[in-house]
């Protein structure tokens, strides 16, 4: 074991160790209920992460599916179901929905996929606001309890935390895993060169979809803990200003790295949670930040300041071997 | 019988009033290959300021029309600069520059909001168009009728201008294949100032026309982005006729949704973009695949 590696380790066990015990440093529930937004928009980024950084299709309408997930969620509560049954048909539901859009929108690639995802976006949206008789329109959905999986309640902030933060580490884990995946190196190999992949006799097509399905996947996770997050679901979660914030969460930290949009949530989430209380302009702050990040990090925050990094301690070495050089 | 009528009179206006703001966002998109995320806000721009300038702005009232050239063309200056400064700098990179778009539309809404505050405002009608013209037993406000005449003297002069002038030769030109353009001496890159600045003027005016019937709030920008972003997938990007098709198409789809079918409105709204891109995904008029 190299020590990068090792580094990598050590920086892996804080960081995990930091999260599991944050309910007992970081004073007050609203900041615990802060950390699990976090958790949970990390997983959708994650999700989101899968199609624009391993796939190379910008979404712009992945909030919908997000909110269809939500909506099941709530919908199947309402009627009277229990956690386990909502949960699974929210699951299924989300990753049909997305199969939808993918069969529509793999037709095209770059700002056709964006358009017929901004579209199919607007049509769950629309059908939300508008389908009173089934979403409540404009009022919602509230889903009056959160679940008690063996008796641990997580009516309470922290339990909630932590399911969300088991939650979030098992997405990671199997990002990871993907990421380093055949299936994962593949599904690159689509977004840089789709051309040389089909004479390799590889099924682009395929291997698009099935990266959808499990982006979709990841959406409906998530969108089932912002549900119960929330305990109140409504057509605003569905609108292209979250399509965006989501797609705003990956560029910012960094399309195509695992930690990248774990570090975009918590960018955004802290711009709207936490600045807003100082600042009233955060929607404003936040457009600025994703146009400075694009025009000047285009890579996002963690590979821009991983390079930064490198040619920092690069530049070290020359000027080092030249003085050891001279006589 | 009256019902129908009004339907369909109100669903030309508002396709000409859509026709307004979409054949900038086409042209745009024909030429930059982008769409242009910023265009409903440059809508509500407009309206904004173009109300500020009808109610009055240090105690100084402007008529109707001036206030409205005025704010097209102070919409139609922050379009070029946008252009200028932002998607200047990520040339060929489509993608960077619908994502700058989009950062630009959220920045444009939350300044809106701060500075015209939450509550709609709304324009009155100019003078001498707040009245009724009869025919027979039906009464249609005159100013519904003003919007038709305006939008029909704009698609005409639109055409004259990219039809039978040297900009419009060049602009053509440009969307048709801007690496021969290049060739040919046509500096394509300033005409994506050009037509970015004519754009977002002819939004913006949009904006301002929409006023007295749509009144202006916040969220106007996200109301009004998805139906151009309709009409020209509908139409095709970089065609004026294909606008114009698509603007009455949509006028009348939304309008008839919204009365008949109020659950499904949106669904009927999106429903035919959906169709075209999957089946002719250069739509109607279009020239070339976005």
């Amino acid at each position: 074991m190299n020590s990068t590696m090792s580094l990598r380790v050590f920086a892996i066990i804080i960081a995990v160790a930091a999260l599991a015990t944050l309910p007992l440093w970081m004073g007050g529930i609203y900041y615990i209920n802060v950390a699990s937004q976090i958790l949970l928009y990390a997983v959708f980024a994650l999700g989101l992460n899968v199609l624009v950084g391993y796939a190379g299709l910008t979404s712009l309408g992945h909030a919908g599916l997000f909110g269809v997930a939500a909506y099941a969620t709530g919908y199947m509560l309402q009627l009277g179901y229990g956690h386990t049954e909502s949960i699974l048909v929210a699951l299924l539901v989300g990753v049909a929905s997305m199969a939808v859009y993918a069969v529509l929108s793999l037709r095209s690639t770059g700002i056709g996929f964006i358009m017929i995802t901004l579209a199919l976006g607007e049509i769950l949206w629309g059908l939300a606001y508008r389908w009173i008789s089934l979403t409540g329109g404009d009022n919602g959905i509230n889903v009056p309890k959160r679940p008690a999986p063996f008796g641990y309640s997580l009516s309470n902030a922290t339990n909630f935390y932590f399911t969300t933060l088991i939650v979030f580490l098992l997405v990671v884990v199997v990002m990871a895993i993907f990421v380093r995946s055949p299936f994962g190196a593949a599904l690159r190999g689509t977004r840089d060169q789709p051309r040389r992949m089909n004479a390799l006799g590889y099924h682009v097509w395929a291997i698009r979809f099935y990266a959808c399905l499990f982006s979709g996947l990841l959406t409906a996770v998530s969108g089932i803990l912002f549900v119960y997050y929330t305990q109140f679901i409504s057509p605003q979660t569905l609108a292209l200003t979250s399509s965006a914030e989501v797609l705003l969460m990956v560029i910012a930290g960094g399309p195509g790295t695992l930690l990248g949009p774990i570090v975009g949530a918590g960018l955004v989430v802290i711009v709207k949670t936490v600045v807003s209380g100082f600042i009233e302009r955060w929607n404003f702050l936040l457009g600025a930040i994703f146009v400075a990040i694009v025009i000047l990090m285009p890579d996002g925050l963690v590979p821009g300041t991983t390079r930064l990094w490198r040619l920092a301690t690069r530049k070290r070495a020359p000027v080092a071997a030249k003085t050891e050089g001279a006589p | 019988m009256n019902f129908w009528l009004v339907l369909t009179v109100n669903s030309v206006t508002f396709g000409g009033l859509l026709f307004l703001l979409s054949a900038g966002f086409s042209l745009i998109f024909g030429l930059m290959r982008i769409p242009n995320l910023t265009h409903g806000s440059l809508f509500m721009l407009g309206a904004y300021v173009g109300a500020t300038f009808v109610v009055g702005l240090l105690g100084f009232k402007l008529n109707f029309w001036l206030a409205a050239i005025l704010a097209t063309l102070a919409v139609a200056a922050l379009g070029a600069l946008a252009e200028r400064l932002l998607l200047r700098r990520l040339p060929g990179d489509q993608l960077a520059q619908v994502l700058v778009t989009l950062g630009l539309s959220f920045m444009a809404a939350d300044f809106c909001l701060m500075m015209w505050g939450g509550d709609p405002l709304n324009v009155a009608t100019p003078d001498g168009l707040g009245g009724f013209v009869r025919f027979g037993t039906i009464a249609f406000p005159m100013y519904r009728l003003a919007i038709i005449v305006i939008a029909a003297l704009v698609a005409i002069a639109l055409w004259l201008l990219l039809d039978r002038t040297r900009l419009g030769a060049m602009i053509r030109a440009g969307v048709d294949d801007p690496d021969m353009a290049r060739v040919v001496g046509i500096r394509v890159s300033q005409l994506f100032t050009i037509v970015f600045a004519l754009g977002a003027g002819l939004a913006a005016f949009a904006g301002i026309i929409g006023g007295p019937i749509l009144s202006v709030y916040p969220g106007l920008d996200q109301d009004m982005l998805p139906l151009a972003l309709v009409v020209v997938i509908l139409g095709g990007s970089g065609s004026l006729l294909g606008s114009f098709v698509g603007s009455i198409i949509v006028g009348f789809i939304y309008n008839f949704g919204q009365a008949l079918l109020p659950e499904l409105a949106y669904f009927v709204l999106f429903m035919p973009m959906l169709l075209v891109l999957l089946l002719r995904p250069q739509g109607l008029f279009g020239r070339h695949v976005p």
